[in-house]
C-alpha cells in the first residue's frame, strides 16, 4: 500500500501537471510547486475521494488569513499528509 | 427557461438531499433574441446555454444542500458533452447528483435529458462561499421560490 506522500504526490502530479520528481516532502505545495487555488480544488478533490475524507480547507485558510498559523502547517507537503494521516485516523476511530 | 435573462431553471420536480439528487423542468422557448444569432435559419439552444443549464441545477442542490447558508459559483466543467442539438420549443428535464461535498467546494455530476433520452452532461465544480452581499442571497431565496424549492430548505435544519 503507498505512503500518504506517495499518494499525495501522485495525486499533485496527476492533477497539476507537475513533474513527479520535483514534490519532496519539503515542497510547499502553493510557494514551491506553483498550484493556483482552482488546481488545489483538484487536488483536495482527489485527496478527498483518495482517503474518504473531507479536508477542513475552510477552517485551514481561516487560520492562515488570519495569522494564527503558518501555511507551512498546511501547505508543506509533509505537513498535509500528517493533517490527512490524523484525518484518516479520526475517521477510523 | 428566459434564455436572455439566464433563468435555466422552470420548475423543481424533486429535491431529494439524501439521495443528493434534483431534478426540474425546463422548457426551451419558441422564441429568443438568441435564436437570432445562433443560428440565423437554424435556431439551437447553444451548448454554453446548456451548460449554464447544468450548472444551475446543480447550484440549486447544493444551495439546497446548505440551506442556503453560501453560494455556490461554477469554477470548473469537467469534459461537458453536447450530445444531440436541442431546438426552440423543446421540453428538457435538468437533473443532477452532489458527487462530493467538500470543505469550500462542492462537486455535481449534472445532466440534461429530452424523453428520457441524455442530451449533454457534464462534471461541475463550485466554490462555495458566503453570500458576497444580502441582495444576491435575498434574490437567490426569491427565485428559489418560484422555481418551487420547498420552504424547509430555507433555513437551518
Amino acid at each position: 500500500m503507498a505512503s500518504t506522500f506517495e499518494t499525495v504526490a501522485g495525486i499533485i502530479a496527476d492533477t497539476s501537471d507537475i513533474e513527479r520528481d520535483t514534490i519532496t516532502p519539503e515542497s510547499h505545495a502553493i510557494n514551491d510547486l506553483g498550484i493556483d487555488s482552482l488546481d488545489f480544488l483538484d487536488v483536495a478533490f482527489a485527496i478527498d475521494k483518495s482517503f474518504g475524507i473531507k479536508m477542513p480547507l475552510e477552517q485551514w485558510t481561516a487560520e492562515v488569513n488570519d495569522g494564527k498559523v503558518s501555511s507551512d502547517e498546511y501547505f508543506v507537503i509533509k505537513n498535509l499528509c500528517a493533517n490527512i494521516d490524523k484525518l484518516v485516523a479520526a475517521k477510523a476511530a | 427557461m428566459r434564455l436572455e435573462y439566464f433563468q435555466m431553471i422552470d420548475r423543481i420536480s424533486l429535491l431529494d438531499p439524501e439521495a443528493r439528487l434534483v431534478r426540474a423542468d425546463c422548457q426551451v422557448p419558441d422564441e429568443s433574441p438568441v435564436f437570432e444569432g445562433h443560428f440565423p435559419g437554424h435556431p439551437l439552444l447553444p451548448g454554453v446555454l446548456m451548460i449554464e443549464t447544468m450548472a444551475q441545477i446543480g447550484g440549486w442542490l447544493v444551495l439546497a444542500t446548505l440551506r442556503f447558508a453560501a453560494m455556490p459559483f461554477l469554477v470548473q466543467v469537467k469534459e461537458a458533452k453536447m450530445r444531440t442539438f436541442v431546438v426552440p420549443g423543446q421540453k428538457l428535464e435538468a437533473e443532477a447528483r452532489l458527487v462530493h461535498d467538500g470543505s469550500g467546494y462542492a462537486v455535481v455530476e449534472a445532466s440534461i435529458l429530452s424523453q428520457g433520452k441524455k442530451v449533454a452532461d457534464t462534471e461541475i465544480r463550485y466554490r462555495v462561499v458566503p453570500f458576497p452581499n444580502e441582495t444576491l442571497r435575498a434574490t437567490m431565496l426569491e427565485t428559489a421560490r418560484r422555481i418551487g424549492v420547498p420552504e424547509g430548505f430555507f433555513h437551518a435544519a
